[in-house]
């Protein structure tokens, strides 16, 4: 076992390969960097995170490089000393931070950064408090368009480079670059080819600084505002890790939560800017009952029973015409309430699921020139766009044996009673198959969306969009991950796992961890999620016993 | 833990005289004071509103938003003020500013006078100076839509009191403020405590190294060593 020496403090880092920042982060020691990240190459251009390194002989003596050294850059091994809080390390620090602030203007009360940026928390934490610079400060245009979503503000720049690797090296597209020399360093675009690539909105979360900023968030709110909640992006399989960042009610944005097991630190550019449908004009904001053309009540007391009486009398008289058309876009949880709420009305009772929405092909990044991909693949944007078809369809299978098409529900005239959950922002209904199921006797639809099928529908459930829902999602390749419920839908819109948990009998009270728990003893599939509690990165859904770590 | 007997001392009553038995010289002590009142008169009531009061310079009233130099809107939407605000009655919408040499002005900046405390937290918070309190304090309204004061009456408010003499416009310091002005404009104090042995902490101003005499008299030195040498 490899023991890295941090302030003194020994730690254990077994067998992996890491630098000094990493090593001391094991031992709670925060070496402040700005050009290192995790998933990018290491410059040590930055020159924040210089440490004393040394090496401790098997005879117990310390022998100290004569010089500080970048930690970004320098591995670690057994007997590594690092020194991180010596007056020398934190004089290197202040002047460090004196060099960067030299040309960084004091516009912090416009900045949006301002709250979430590394130079004002180092500047507090490791640095002098004030300029000592009485030269005017060299200021350089600011530069609008850099992408169609990114605006640079260019003197505020630290360069860091951290975009510029980014787009070489994530992304592949490589529309970034640094112009010119010495203190006229930019970052810039070639001319004409803006940073319009899909990963492009990460370069705005890479950026310590508030250089980079997002054109979507700009001047929205103040950071500190904002409060956020852990969640998934639904927009594809690959289930991404994210942060909603919501106030009053309002999100402002999705920032991508580091997951090593789900998809890394990224995001791409269709979730980051996909939320958008969560304030659409055309949201469902209260339940329906509707007989004829009329509007009977909107009253969920009132809808609710309607819906239950109808299908317990369906059940009762002609369980086989009854069906339910679940859909890729509910929680494991909803889906769980809804199968065995209706599979207790009666076995017969089919159950359906719409396919995952595809658009194209799986696309990955990195890149090259050509826009060919390039192994090793470092992010993959997925076909298929939904979030949770893996669980829905392993739900349905517990239930049914097997995942029926929503197709064979719709032809035909087999099935009366329908009840049908949305959900997806961009359902794929025509209006023929709305019009022909609008004919049904009892037509139940639960979305979130002002949608051709819920003009026809007799019952309309006001559901939740996933940022005002508590559940999980299994991406797909079977982790499953909890989103969290942040902010209230419009109006009397209630989470669709309260929706269906009252319309279960199981009482508005609907917890997730509690109800996941259930379905690891119901359900073997996702015996691996055992007290229900999911934690930072997800388990991966399978018997209870098998427990295997999964790539990325 | 009753009191113990040594620590108690016995006060007795003082005897009463033969004249302040008669209650006679405490009567006319009372009745010099009411005469006094009648010899010396002096009215404190004041005739408000016929005769309005002078206030004192630190009153906290109505708010108003300043204009630089230009004639727009100081405020640069930094929210500070909003933050800051113990009574949530600022409410900015922030926007890209339609003048080149700035980046967010607000867009929108209203203030509910009604909900306001009037602590002055606001005017304390703001880095551009551009919310000030004024004298103004005899605020009236017919409705509560009245009394939430929007960006043009409150810029109002700063062109009615900015003459007056008793709300001055008390900076003239640049478009961001102290902020960002730092061409032509004495440095701040440093945010932090400044060691004895830096530079800068034995200048006039703190944070501004006057350092010409030092690096000239240094250069002087080395300039003798080479001769010497």
């Amino acid at each position: 076992m490899a023991t890295v020496i941090v302030n003194n403090k020994p730690v254990e880092i077994g067998a992996e390969r890491l630098n000094c920042i990493q090593a001391a982060d094991r031992a709670g020691v925060e070496i402040p960097h700005y050009c290192w990240h995790p998933d990018l190459s290491v410059v040590a251009s930055c020159r924040m995170c210089l440490v004393e390194v040394g090496d401790k002989k098997p005879d117990g003596s310390v022998a100290m490089q004569p010089k500080l050294v970048p930690g970004c850059q320098t591995p670690v091994k057994d007997g590594t000393v690092i020194i991180s809080d010596s007056p020398k390390v934190k004089a290197a620090q202040q002047a460090t931070l004196e060099y960067l602030l030299l040309n960084h203007p004091l516009d912090c009360p416009v900045c949006d950064q301002a709250g979430e940026c590394g130079l004002q928390d180092y500047s507090y934490e490791y640095g002098r408090g004030y300029s000592r610079l009485q030269e005017p400060k060299n200021i350089k245009p600011d530069k609008d368009y850099i992408g169609d979503q990114i605006t640079l503000f260019t003197d505020r720049c630290i360069m860091c480079t951290r975009c510029v690797r980014f787009t070489r090296e994530v992304s592949g597209t490589a529309e970034l670059q640094v112009s010119s020399r010495g203190s006229h360093e930019e970052i810039d675009i070639f001319p004409g080819e803006p940073c319009n690539n899909k990963l492009a909105g990460n370069v705005v979360d890479l950026c310590p600084v508030g250089a980079l900023c997002s054109k979507d968030f700009l001047y929205e709110q103040r950071v500190w505002w904002l409060k956020s909640k852990k969640s998934v992006c639904p927009d594809c399989s690959t289930g991404c890790s994210i942060n909603v960042d919501q106030n009053n009610d309002t999100v402002y944005r999705l920032k991508p939560r580091y997951n090593p097991k789900a998809q890394g630190s990224f995001m791409c550019d269709e979730g980051r800017f996909g939320w958008k449908y969560i304030h659409a004009e055309n949201r469902l904001s209260l339940p329906a009952k509707r007989e004829g053309a009329s509007t009977v009540s909107t009253d969920w007391d009132v809808v609710l029973a309607s819906v239950r009486e109808a299908f317990q009398a369906a059940a009762k008289s002609a369980p086989k015409k009854v069906a339910a058309i679940f859909s890729p876009w509910m929680t494991v949880e909803e889906a769980y309430i809804l199968a065995s709420w209706l599979k207790g009305l009666s076995p017969d009772i089919t159950l359906a699921m719409t396919p995952a929405r595809v658009s194209g092909e799986d696309d990955t990044y990195p890149k090259d020139v050509h826009g060919k991909p390039v192994q090793p693949v470092k992010f993959t944007i997925r076909a298929e766009k939904a979030p949770n078809r893996t669980g829905v369809e392993a739900v349905l299978k517990h239930f049914q044996g097997d995942v029926i098409p929503s197709g064979k529900v719709l032809e035909g005239n087999a099935y009366d009673t329908l009840f049908v959950v949305g959900g997806d922002p961009n359902p794929e209904v025509n209006a023929a198959t709305a019009s022909k199921l609008g004919l049904l006797k009892t037509l139940v639809v639960l979305d979130l969306l002002d949608t051709a099928l819920t003009k026809k529908a007799h019952y309309v459930l006001a559901g939740g969009s996933f940022a005002e829902r508590d559940g999980s999602f299994v991406n797909h390749s079977g982790l499953v991950q909890a989103i969290n419920r942040s902010l209230q839908g419009p109006l009397e819109a209630r989470p669709d796992g309260r929706i269906l948990s009252e319309l279960a009998g199981r009482g508005a009270m609907f917890t997730a961890a509690k109800l996941r728990a259930e379905i690891a003893q119901a359900i073997p599939a996702f015996g691996s999620l055992g007290g229900g509690k999911l934690g930072e990165y997800g388990v991966v859904m399978g018997l209870a016993v098998k427990l295997e770590p999964v790539t990325a | 833990m009753p009191i113990a007997n040594k620590d108690v001392t016995w006060v007795e009553e003082p005897e009463i005289g033969f004249w302040e038995a008669t209650f006679l010289p405490a009567i006319f002590a009372g009745l010099k004071t009411t005469v006094r009142h009648v010899t010396h008169f002096q009215p404190v009531t004041e005739q408000f509103p016929e005769e309005k009061p002078t206030l004192p310079l630190h009153y906290r009233g109505v708010h108003r938003l300043n204009r630089d130099d230009q004639g727009r809107v100081k405020c640069v939407a930094c929210m500070m003020c909003a933050t800051a605000c113990p009574a949530r009655c600022i409410t900015i919408e922030g926007a890209q500013a339609p003048w080149e040499d700035r980046d967010k002005y607000p867009s929108s900046f209203v203030i509910d006078e009604l909900r306001c405390i009037y602590c002055g937290m606001c005017e304390e918070a703001c880095p551009v100076d551009a919310i000030e309190m004024t004298h103004l304090y005899d605020l009236t309204g017919f409705s509560r839509e009245e009394m939430i004061f929007d960006k043009e009456k409150l810029l109002g408010v700063f062109d009615q009191t900015k003459d007056s003499g008793r709300d001055p416009v008390r900076t003239q310091r640049g478009r961001l403020g102290p902020a960002s002005d730092f061409e032509g404009l004495p440095a701040l104090a440093p945010a932090t405590s400044v060691r004895g042995d830096d530079r800068s902490a034995r200048s006039v101003t703190a944070g501004v190294i006057q350092g010409t005499a030092v690096m000239e008299s240094s250069w002087e030195q080395i300039n003798e060593k080479i001769e010497k040498k």
